[in-house]
């Protein structure tokens, strides 16, 4: 082979071809990919919801479907609002500085009214929803020590009352708050800011 | 798989049967691939039931592929709900099960297939680690087998989606995050698999679409890769000796036999039957193998509200979950969850360097030393804790032993419930997971191995 002399005008026309066509099947390659993305039917589904809160009795948790997802109001009590005292310095990041919020929520209730968590129940750690803990103390299968919160049946991560996670635990940062409003003081708007804010 | 030059093409006895041969011959390898392949692939004498995995896998490839065409006849993947409120997908699945003629045999046929398929495989590459199956020259052999293994993982994960029960949509839900663990591309790629912003419709349908035509094909590829590997090499013994150092006259290694008819018929043909009817004796009569084959919780339909209280994956994921869920510390600048990513694909890629990191002077384990047979077997012990605390619940404790409440409220912590904690277990038996092939190297290369003989020891 390494005697025989090589046709330069070959060789060249070969590697232009070949680039040419390597160009093209990128391109080609473009349109196959861009279908695996969401559809614009997918992307137009992630209409905000509205919740009626009204009936949500102190202590009790309620679930809307927002963009497929599980998304908890938690009516909180005073005791409540208090263990998020108590546990603050166990949080991995109390202050919120991590983790995925609105502005608004960026508070240690993660609220805009502490009375109502708003908060989309699917753990940051690998998309799993927690299961309710809420009660304190080993009554949930939980330690001696616990103030209530939410634990994730995966991988085990910890949440507080306010879905903020505790340390070392999978989870990186507290659970997400969905940007929302109040429509009224019995109705709540899931997916978008308030005008005003 | 070419033309052998080598092999006269067939000549015709004159009978009907021999003029067509000798027609398809001369238009066709028929003859030399069959020669190449069955009747004059010399293999060592000295196989034993450790070599009955390989062909058994071909089998139950066989299996799947046939019972996965009979259920895609029935079988629809449509993750909308149906006017009683059942998603399409379940309820075909249903449907099959109750009212297919025959359809709950196919069906259980192709799920316990999967489980027979990973505990052949398994003890297939434990063969290979046992007798150094992976050693030069056969590095290539290995290297396909690891990657039929990770196929194999990608079909049986997607696969599991289809049925659409709660254990499918969620362990879904949890292997396709771990890509958005990965730094800067993670959440796009996860979403590019997805489809979705949460695993929908639109993702069964893709994973509906690998599953029955992409994987199997890339599969199939990588069965042949693998065998003409073999076949170019020639195959391993139980002594790890080479038997092509000694040839008769006609180049044919002494300590061997034709593959074709020895271990067809001898050898692989009893071991089929055999586990034939272990294998239809678990379909027949406990499918669900105790709920490690099929998971209590899939026989719910998916709720994208609610996470079962328990979820862990098919037996045969669970002891690379386990390194996953071992890791729960952050280190450089990345946070744990990347790297437990990073340890459950580093536990199956590390070993497709296996032949790189043993530099041991034996082959088999029957002449290698007391170093290798005692990190081996506490490798295969770890190995199987790890897998079983992988169906476990995180916070898992060894025969109960977990830390009792103090009457004031506080933990009592008593060292038993340090040492017998499945997490830190785990994370024990993960971190000598990587340290057995990372110092292999090194301990491979001083291990004290007896004399290899010459030629293979089977009389």
């Amino acid at each position: 082979m390494s005697d025989q002399k090589i046709n330069n005008e070959r060789r060249n026309l070969i590697l232009a071809t070949s680039a040419a066509g390597g160009v093209a099947m990128a391109a080609t390659a473009v349109p196959f990919v861009a279908s695996l993305a969401p559809s614009e039917r997918a992307k137009a589904a992630g209409a905000p919801v509205v919740a009626d809160i009204g009936k949500l009795a102190p202590g009790e948790k309620m679930v809307v479907k927002w963009r497929g997802k599980p998304v908890w109001i938690l009516r909180r009590t005073p005791e409540m609002l208090a263990s998020l005292e108590k546990v603050a310095e166990k949080i991995s990041d109390p202050a919120s500085e991590k983790s995925e919020q609105p502005e608004y929520a960026r508070n240690t209730a993660r609220a805009i009214k502490d009375e109502y968590l708003v908060v989309v129940g699917i753990c940051t750690h690998l998309g799993c929803s927690p299961s309710d803990k809420i009660k304190p103390g080993a009554e949930e299968g939980m330690s001696a020590d616990w103030q209530g919160g939410f634990f994730c049946p995966c991988h085990g991560s910890q949440f507080d009352l306010a879905g903020r996670v505790f340390k070392s635990m999978p989870a990186p940062t507290n659970l997400e708050i969905p940007p929302y409003t109040y429509l009224s003081d019995t109705s709540i708007l899931i997916g978008e800011d308030s005008k005003e804010a | 798989m070419a033309a052998n030059s080598n092999y006269e093409k067939y000549q015709s006895d004159g009978t009907l049967l021999g003029n067509a041969l000798e027609w398809v011959d001369a238009r066709f390898p028929a003859t030399s691939m069959w020669k190449a392949h069955l009747s004059e692939y010399h293999a060592p004498k000295n196989f034993n039931f450790w070599y009955f995995f390989g062909s058994i896998a071909l089998v139950v490839l066989v299996i799947q592929i046939v019972t996965g065409i009979f259920l895609t006849m029935n079988y629809k993947p449509d993750g909308t709900l149906n006017a009683d409120g059942i998603p399409r997908a379940f309820a075909s699945v249903e449907y099959i099960m109750r009212e297919v003629a025959g359809g709950r045999f196919i069906r259980y046929f192709h799920s316990t297939g999967a489980s027979a398929f990973f505990i052949v495989v398994y003890l297939h590459m434990f063969r290979g680690m046992l007798y150094g199956s992976y050693r030069k020259p056969r590095e290539l052999i290995w290297i396909f087998g690891v990657l039929i293994f990770l196929c194999l993982m990608a079909e049986a994960f997607m696969g599991y989606l289809l049925p659409w029960g709660q254990m499918s949509y969620w362990g879904a839900q949890v292997i396709i995050n771990l890509f958005s663990a990965i730094p800067l591309v993670g959440p796009d790629l996860s979403l590019l698999i997805r489809g979705d912003y949460v695993v929908s419709d639109v993702t069964l349908n893709r994973f509906f679409a690998l599953h029955v035509i992409a994987v199997p094909l890339v599969l199939i590829g990588l069965v042949v890769a693998h065998i003409l590997a073999l076949h170019e090499v020639g195959s391993n013994n139980p002594d790890g000796v080479e038997i092509k150092k000694f040839k008769n006259d006609k180049g044919v290694p002494l300590d061997s036999v034709p593959f074709h008819p020895y271990y067809t018929i001898a050898h692989d043909l009893p071991a089929m039957v055999i586990f034939l009817i272990v294998f239809c004796a678990v379909v027949f009569f406990a499918p669900e193998g105790g709920g490690y084959f099929l998971e209590y919780n899939n026989f719910l339909p998916a709720d994208p509200m609610k996470t079962p209280e328990h979820i862990a994956p098919v037996w045969y994921f669970t002891p690379f979950y386990s390194m996953l869920r071992a890791m729960v510390w952050n280190f450089f600048w990345l946070e744990a969850k990347f790297w437990g990513v990073v340890a459950m694909g580093g536990g199956v890629v590390i070993l497709a360097f296996l032949p790189w990191l043993d530099r041991s002077p034996a082959k088999s384990i029957r002449y290698r030393g007391p170093i290798f047979k005692t990190l081996l077997a506490i490798f295969i012990v770890g190995f199987l804790i790890l897998g079983f605390l992988g169906t476990k619940a995180p916070g898992y404790y060894f025969f109960g032993y977990a830390p009792a409440a103090n009457p004031d409220g506080s933990t009592a912590f008593s060292p038993l419930n340090y040492l017998l904690s499945g997490d830190l277990i785990a994370q024990i038996f993960t971190v000598y997971y990587f340290l057995f092939f990372l110092t292999m190297p090194y301990w491979s290369k001083i291990d004290k191995c007896k004399p290899v003989p010459e030629r293979v020891t089977f009389k």
